[in-house]
C-alpha cells in the first residue's frame, strides 16, 4: 500500500502542473485586451497603453518565460517578486471590479456553508435508499428507488431548482432566495457583530442570534435540496449494485444460515462492506457538487463561487472563470487523493497488495 | 481415454437439445441479437425506446409540425410576435410573424390561425416553436458530441493500449489532467474562451464539450484493449505474422468496442443536459435560437413570479426530460444487459 500512496504522490505534482499547463493555454488565446486583466484593472484604452503593459509585463518574452512568470510571478523595478498565481494574484475581475482573490475571498465561505450542509443529506439519503432498494431487490421498493434514480439523472439541477422556486418561493412564499434577509444583512454587517468563520449559521451561533440562524438556514433550505437531489442518483445507484453484490458472497450466506436475524446480517455483516466500493465515487460526488454550485447558487442567487463563476462567464470576464477553473480542479484533485488513500486503507486487498 | 468415455461423452453431447437460431439472430450476429432481444423484455427500455422514437419523429418532422416563417432564413430562428417584455399565456392569438398553419392544426384545434401553444418568453418568442425546432438542436449536439468524444476516445485509448510502454504512460497522464477538472466547469470556461473568437452559436460551447468529453472512452477502450490483447486469437495472429496496425484494427477493435458504445447511449442524455446548462447560464447559443436551455433561460427574469410564468419552465424543461429519461431508460437497460455478471440472469 505503501508503494500505491507514494506511486499516487508522485503523479500529483505531474497532474497539477498539466492543470495549470492547460489553464495558461487558455489565457494564450484570448485578446490581448482580456489578457491585460491580468495585470490591470481597467482595458488599456490605447495602443500606446497596451504596448507600455506588453513591455513592462513581459509579454513579448517566450512562452515558457510567460508561463513561467504567471505561475511563480515577477521580478518588478525595485527588484521584489510580485504576481504569479502560486501567492495567489488571478489578476482583476473587470465584471466585478475587483482582484479575482479578493473575490474569492468573499464568496468561498457561503459555498462552503452550502456544500457542508449538503453532505449530510447527499450521504444519508442516497446510502440508505442505495441499501433499501438491495435488500428489497426487484420488490415494488426497489423498481421505485430505480425510476427515481433514473429521473434523477434525467432532470438537470437548474430545472429542479427552477421548479422548487416555483412552487415553494413564487406560489407558497415558504422559502426565501439569496443568503440572508434584508434586516439580517444589516445586523451582520453592523460593527457589533463578529465574523468568526464567515459561514452565516455559525457565526449566528456564535453572535447567540438564534433569529440569524434561522433565517439564514430557511435561505439554504431550497438550495440543499437541489444540490442534494442530483447527487442521490448516482450514490443510491451504487450503493445498490454494491449491496446486492455482497449480500450474495458466502459470508453473507453464512451468517444467515448460522440463523443470525436478517437485520444484523444486512446492518454488521453486508452494509460495511459494501460502503467500502461507494468510497470510490466520491471524487465524482465532488465534481458533482462543484458543478451543482454553479447552478444552484445562480438560480436561488445565492452568493457563493458558483454563482460568481457563472456571471462572469457570461460577462466573458474569462480571466476570472479561468481562476476559478483553477480553483475547483485544486479542489477535485485534493478530494481524489483523498478518496484513493481512504480506499486503498479501507480495501484489505489494495492494503496488503 | 477408454473407448466407454469417448462414447458417454459423445452422448452427453447429442442430448443437449439443439437450440434454434432464428434468421434475424443469424442476420445480426449472436452478440448484437442478444443486445436487441434484451432492449424488448423489461418496460424499462421499452419506454426508452418508445420516448427515443417519439423524439426522433419530433425531430425529423419538424418542419411539418411547425413550418418555418418563410420571410425567416434561418430555421432555427424562432419567431417573434412582437417585442414586448411580457410573456403571453398559452392560447393567445399569434398576430405577427405566425408561420404557415400546418395540415394538423384545424383538425386537433379547429382554428384556423395560430395561437401560441405554449406560450411565449419575454421578447414575444413563441415557446411551442422553440421546443419542436429544440428536438432537433438536442439531436445533433448529442450525436455529433458523443460521436466525436467517441471516435477520438477510441483513437486514443487504442494507441495508448497497443503500444504500451512510455506513450501508454504519457497518455494516461494527459488523461488525467483533463479529468482533473469538473465537467461542467471546464466547460462553461472553455465556451467563454472560445465564444469571443468564434462567436456565439453551436460551435463554442459542443467543442468545450468534445474536449472534456473524450477521456471516459479512452480509459475504457483501453482496458478493454488491454484484456482482449492478451486472448488467444489475437496471440495466434501475432504468431501467423498479421502486421500491427491490422491485428488492432481486425482483431481487437471490433471485440473491445461494444461496452464503449453502451457508455456513448448513455452519454447523449447527459451531454444534451450538460449543454442545455451552458445555455441556461448564457454561454452558448444567441439569444432567440431554438435550443431548450436558451428557451428556459428566459425564466431567470422571472423567479418571483414564476408560478404565473410557469409555461416557461415547464414546457421546455418537459422536452428535456423526455429526451433525457428516454436516453438514460435505454442506457440503464443496456448496461444490464451487457453486464457479464448479469448475463443469463433475465435481469
Amino acid at each position: 500500500m505503501v508503494n500505491y500512496i507514494i506511486r499516487r504522490l508522485l503523479i500529483l505534482p505531474i497532474t497539477l502542473f498539466g492543470v495549470t499547463l492547460l489553464i495558461f493555454g487558455m489565457i494564450q488565446t484570448l485578446s490581448p485586451e482580456a489578457r491585460s486583466a491580468l495585470y490591470v484593472r481597467d482595458i488599456p484604452k490605447s495602443d500606446a497603453m497596451m504596448n507600455g503593459i506588453i513591455k513592462q509585463y513581459g509579454l513579448d518574452k517566450p512562452i515558457y518565460v510567460q508561463y513561467w512568470r504567471w505561475l511563480v510571478g515577477r521580478k518588478d523595478s525595485t527588484g521584489k517578486i510580485t504576481g504569479g498565481i502560486l501567492r495567489g494574484d488571478f489578476g482583476y475581475s473587470r465584471s466585478n471590479n475587483t482582484e479575482v482573490i479578493k473575490l474569492i475571498g468573499l464568496r468561498f465561505p457561503a459555498t462552503i456553508e452550502l456544500a457542508l450542509y449538503s453532505i449530510v443529506p447527499i450521504i444519508f439519503v442516497g446510502i440508505w435508499l442505495g441499501v433499501l432498494a438491495a435488500v428489497n431487490h426487484n420488490k415494488p421498493i426497489d423498481q421505485a428507488a430505480r425510476v427515481f434514480s433514473i429521473i434523477g439523472y434525467s432532470f438537470p439541477t437548474f430545472i429542479v431548482g427552477l421548479l422548487l422556486l416555483m412552487f415553494f418561493y413564487a406560489q407558497l412564499k415558504w422559502f426565501p432566495i439569496g443568503r440572508l434577509s434584508d434586516w439580517a444583512n444589516r445586523v451582520v454587517e453592523a460593527p457589533a457583530y463578529h465574523q468568526y468563520t464567515k459561514l452565516v449559521t455559525i457565526d449566528a451561533l456564535f453572535n447567540g442570534r438564534l433569529d440569524i440562524f434561522l433565517d439564514a438556514l430557511r435561505h439554504l433550505v431550497l438550495p440543499i435540496i437541489t444540490l442534494s437531489y442530483v447527487s442521490w442518483a448516482g450514490l443510491l445507484r451504487v450503493t445498490r449494485s454494491s449491496m446486492l453484490e455482497t449480500l450474495r458472497q458466502e459470508y453473507v450466506v453464512t451468517a444467515r444460515a448460522k440463523g443470525l436475524p436478517e437485520h444484523d446480517v444486512v446492518n454488521k455483516h453486508a452494509r460495511p462492506n459494501a460502503l467500502i466500493p461507494v468510497v470510490t465515487i466520491g471524487g465524482l460526488q465532488v465534481a458533482g457538487l462543484l458543478g451543482g454550485v454553479v447552478f444552484t447558487e445562480t438560480i436561488f442567487e445565492y452568493p457563493g463561487i458558483g454563482s460568481a463563476a457563472a456571471s462572469a462567464a457570461s460577462n466573458l470576464d474569462v480571466v476570472t472563470v479561468l481562476a476559478f477553473t483553477l480553483l475547483t480542479a485544486f479542489i477535485l484533485i485534493l478530494a481524489n487523493l483523498v478518496v484513493d488513500v481512504t480506499y486503498a486503507f479501507l480495501d484489505p486487498r489494495v492494503r496488503l497488495s | 481415454m477408454s473407448e466407454n468415455q469417448t462414447n458417454q461423452i459423445a452422448n452427453l453431447a447429442g442430448e443437449l437439445p439443439e437450440r434454434k437460431v432464428s434468421r434475424l439472430e443469424r442476420f445480426l450476429g449472436p452478440e448484437f441479437y442478444r443486445v436487441i432481444k434484451g432492449l424488448f423484455r423489461t418496460p424499462m427500455s421499452i419506454a426508452g425506446l418508445v420516448l427515443i422514437v417519439f423524439v426522433v419523429l419530433v425531430a425529423i418532422f419538424a418542419p411539418a409540425i411547425v413550418p418555418p416563417v418563410t420571410t425567416h432564413a434561418n430555421p432555427y430562428t424562432i419567431p417573434r410576435d412582437g417585442f414586448s417584455s411580457t410573456p403571453k399565456d398559452p392560447g393567445t392569438v399569434w398576430n405577427r410573424n405566425a408561420p404557415p398553419v400546418p395540415f394538423w392544426y384545424p383538425i386537433l384545434t379547429g382554428q384556423t390561425k395560430w395561437v401560441h401553444l405554449f406560450g411565449t418568453t419575454s421578447g414575444q418568442w413563441d415557446i411551442f416553436y422553440g421546443v419542436i425546432w429544440g428536438t432537433r438542436t438536442a439531436m445533433y449536439v448529442g450525436l455529433v458530441v458523443v460521436g466525436i468524444c467517441w471516435i477520438t476516445g477510441i483513437l486514443i485509448g487504442s494507441l495508448s493500449a497497443f503500444y504500451g510502454g512510455w506513450l501508454d504512460e504519457i497518455i494516461m497522464r494527459i488523461t488525467e489532467i483533463f479529468m482533473a477538472f469538473p465537467f461542467i466547469m471546464a466547460a462553461l470556461t472553455l465556451s467563454a474562451v472560445l465564444s469571443p473568437v468564434i462567436g456565439k452559436g453551436l460551435t463554442a460551447p459542443m467543442t468545450a464539450l468534445i474536449v472534456f468529453g473524450w477521456m471516459g472512452y479512452a480509459r475504457l477502450i483501453r482496458g478493454d484493449i488491454l484484456s482482449v490483447r492478451e486472448r488467444e486469437y489475437v496471440v495466434a495472429a501475432r504468431v501467423v505474422g498479421v502486421k500491427d496496425f491490422r491485428i488492432l484494427l481486425r482483431h481487437i477493435i471490433p471485440n473491445a468496442i461494444y461496452p464503449s458504445l453502451v457508455v456513448a447511449s448513455l452519454d447523449i442524455g447527459s451531454l444534451v443536459i450538460s449543454f442545455a446548462a451552458l445555455s441556461f447560464l448564457g454561454i452558448g447559443t444567441e439569444v432567440g435560437y431554438a435550443d431548450w436551455g436558451q428557451l428556459i433561460s428566459f425564466a431567470r427574469n422571472w423567479i418571483p413570479s414564476l408560478s404565473t410564468y410557469w409555461y416557461i419552465v415547464v414546457f421546455p424543461a418537459l422536452a428535456l426530460l423526455v429526451f433525457s429519461l428516454g436516453w438514460n431508460l435505454l442506457g440503464d437497460a443496456l448496461r444490464d444487459i451487457m453486464d457479464p455478471r448479469m448475463r443469463g440472469r433475465g435481469a
